[in-house]
């Protein structure tokens, strides 16, 4: 390891020390990455969460930028090709052509979508960064050896949350769920929390999507007579757990529930990868640099795709090469590890190739807590108290 | 830590401008000295006595007080205050903030030059070194760096200033003359702090995240030997290595640790741990007594300082100060 790291940094201090002499001229290696997204933006319940049109893409053209300041001593240049899917395309199409320019691509798609980018591009060797999907069958029965999973899953988030109610003795759920099919997904993964931790679900409502606007004039007047109603006469408990990745009620539940009581999960205390609040761990600086550059408040969305982006300008810079094929390597390899302002280094589980990390417990002002919470142990990772663990795990990479 | 000038004539310097004004230096006993301490949450700096171990003023200072350092001369301590973008000077004398330098935004470490005319200033916000001329009390340039630039030191012949940065992980090697990047240095995750051996033989960086201090040729620009730490019962991802401090005859280190709550003491011959102090938790930041008996350090979660015999290798008390403290400086 020592021997490694040392030759390795003769390689570097060679490039840089040219640069101030002789070899300027030289042309940089150039990497490109593809950042493959969709069209159109889901609607929110809460205006101030509404997502701009560059969510996710903004966050990759900031560690664009990071890379490159690193890449000016390393002769290393990294582009961005942005592509967004249309409704009717093929993505196996887009993928492709988006690869033939750009080894890595960060991808913000459907999990099915996902799948078939995947596959399309498996012979060609380009590496996929899913930013954007939390599916656990992504990482379990349908994983795929040339994705990397920088989004959490469902039961890492919901994990995260039930270590922080649990360790506030929160114990009692009362748990809501919607009716679409996510919104299921997301109360399988909080059953499954409830049962890992040690928290009693006394109850499960579910919240029927009967459709209507999100926008109304006189909104509040309605939801005001309807959520006490619908909390009431339930079983005694301590904290009201929503699951509504559908945006269809859950934040309309704070303030509103019969008993008095928290709320968490889709609203509330919810679990994220990353908050615009967050200021720990040098965090300031980089929430700073992308108010800078994008003029707007930094998601967990832009999070996941600067760390994506990240993840290949470190690698590029550890190998001191462009090579897809050797940076895909030293990614997947022991020896990996990076920095993202989550206050210990993010680590690939070799098993699936989900990053490793930290999540935050957030209010929309400040964050409240970081899961794993203490006291939570493991035998390699405490991290790996968070979601699907290797033992668990159904996934054969291929 | 960095104390150009001996005690005594420190304190003869001090007596000088003091003029006879004031009789209670006289009465300082032999081996007082002063310790500032920044702390960042309280926005204030704790004044420590090092003979009865007491905080003895509580100062307040900036938004966000972080880089602290004596002037050579011992006069004035500095402290970049990095939320109102600048460094306040406090009068050591009167103990009030009487100056602020034009930093850049963002301050958070810095160093002076070895005569004490230049201080270089690492601003976290813009990717720059600021160059700053103490005398004058002007900005002179900006280097451009990597991201994130935190880690300061300058060689022991002053010929070259290094510059750590955070997201970028190098240590980069500027000639003081030039103001010119002369080489790069890849080091682990996020390098934090930066020191000298006296000789000038060494580099040694600290990388919080990487785990890591890596020991730097400074001549060929190349990692020689890496220091690595293990506590048992202690998970890896909470070793975060920050402050280094090294004795005058280089042979013993001390590595603060962070949220692993200890300091590493390691033989610098062998590169090897040979000792794990508990101290208080998240501790970063670390300033000697200028005679070498004691090295404190500051732990941030617990609001206090550690006082560790140096050549006992023991921590013989804790001091609490204000609210996450952060760096140390001790009267030269």
């Amino acid at each position: 390891m020592i021997r490694w790291v040392a030759v390795l940094s003769i390689g570097l201090s060679i490039g840089p020390g040219a640069v101030a002499t002789s070899a300027r001229a030289a042309d940089p290696t150039e990497i490109g990455i593809g950042y493959l997204g969709h069209v159109g933006t889901r609607a929110t319940l809460s205006l101030v969460e509404q997502p701009a049109e560059n969510d996710g893409v903004a966050g990759a053209r900031l560690a664009i930028d990071d890379n490159n300041t690193t890449g000016k001593f390393l002769n290393q240049r990294f582009t961005l090709e942005e592509r967004r899917l249309k409704a009717g395309e093929d993505v196996a199409q887009v993928a492709a052509a988006l690869a033939e320019r750009n080894g890595f691509i960060i991808a913000d798609l459907p999990a099915d979508a996902l799948l078939k980018a995947a596959d399309a591009l498996r012979e060609r060797g380009t590496l996929i960064f899913n930013a954007g999907a939390i599916d656990e069958r992504l990482r379990e029965a349908d994983c795929r050896a040339n994705i990397i999973h920088v989004a959490p899953t469902r039961s890492m988030l919901a994990d995260a949350l039930a270590q922080y109610l649990v360790w506030k003795q929160w114990k009692r759920w009362l748990l809501v769920v919607g009716s679409h099919d996510e919104d299921k997904l997301y109360a399988d993964a909080l059953r499954r929390a409830a049962t890992r931790f040690g928290a009693k679900i006394v109850q499960e409502r579910t919240f029927e999507d009967t459709g209507g606007a999100r926008r109304t004039d006189s909104g509040v007047t309605l939801i005001q007579r309807q959520m006490p109603v619908f909390t009431q006469q339930a079983p005694a408990y301590d904290v009201l757990v929503a699951a509504d990745e559908s945006e269809v009620f859950a934040n309309y539940l704070p303030y509103r529930t019969w008993d008095p009581r928290p709320v968490a999960g889709s609203a509330g205390l919810e679990p994220k990868s990353w908050d615009a609040a967050q200021d720990q761990w040098g965090a300031v600086q980089m929430q700073n640099r992308f108010i800078r550059l994008n003029h707007r408040r930094m998601t967990a969305l832009d999070m996941q795709a600067w760390t994506a982006v990240r993840m290949i300008g470190e690698a590029t810079s550890r190998t001191s090469s462009g090579d897809t094929k050797k940076v895909i390597d030293f990614i997947k390899g022991a020896d990996f590890s990076v920095a993202a302002f989550k206050g210990t280094r993010l680590t690939l589980r070799d098993w699936n190739l989900q990053l490793r990390q930290p999540i935050l417990l957030v209010d929309g002002r400040m964050v409240v807590s970081v899961s794993p919470q203490e006291g939570f142990l493991h035998q390699v990772s405490e991290l790996d108290t968070l979601g699907y663990d290797r033992p668990e795990s159904k996934c054969k990479l291929r | 830590m960095q104390a150009a000038l001996k005690r005594e004539t420190s304190r003869m310097s001090r007596a000088g401008l003091l003029c006879g004004m004031v009789v209670w230096l006289a009465a300082t006993p032999a081996h007082a000295f002063v310790a500032y301490v920044s702390n960042e949450k309280g926005n204030t700096v704790s004044v420590i006595d090092t003979e009865s171990w007491t905080v003895t003023r509580t100062i307040k200072v900036g938004q966000r007080p972080r880089g602290i350092e004596f002037t050579r001369d011992g006069k004035f301590v500095m402290v970049a205050v990095g939320d109102d973008d600048t460094i306040q000077v406090i009068d050591a004398k009167t103990q009030a903030i009487v100056d602020t330098l034009p930093s850049g935004p963002d301050p958070e470490l810095f160093v002076q030059d070895a005569a004490g005319k230049l201080l270089y200033v690492a601003n976290e916000n813009d990717n720059t070194v600021t160059v700053i001329d103490l005398e004058k009390r002007v900005r002179l340039g900006d280097i451009q760096v990597g991201v994130e630039p935190e880690g300061m030191t300058v060689s022991p012949d002053g010929k070259i200033l290094i510059n750590t940065s955070e997201t970028t992980n190098m240590a980069h090697f500027i000639d003081t003359a030039s103001r010119q990047i002369v080489a790069n240095v890849l080091v682990d995750a996020r390098p934090r702090f930066a020191e000298f051996k006296r000789d000038g033989s060494e580099l040694w960086v600290s990388s919080e995240i990487g785990g890591t201090v890596s020991i730097i040729d400074p001549v060929k620009h190349v990692v020689t030997g890496k220091i690595t730490f293990e506590i048992p019962g202690l998970r890896r991802e909470a070793i975060q290595p920050v402050g280094i401090g090294m004795t005058r005859d280089g042979k013993t280190a001390f590595i603060a640790l962070g949220p692993a709550n200890r300091v590493a003491v390691v033989d610098t011959a062998t590169r090897k741990v040979t000792k794990y102090l508990l101290v208080g938790q998240r501790v970063w930041h670390m300033a000697f007594t200028p005679d070498e008996k004691y090295l404190l350090v500051t732990n941030g979660v617990s609001n206090d300082v550690s006082v560790i015999d140096v050549p006992a290798q023991k921590v013989i008390k804790t001091i609490q100060v204000g609210e996450l403290p952060w760096g140390i400086t001790i009267a030269p």
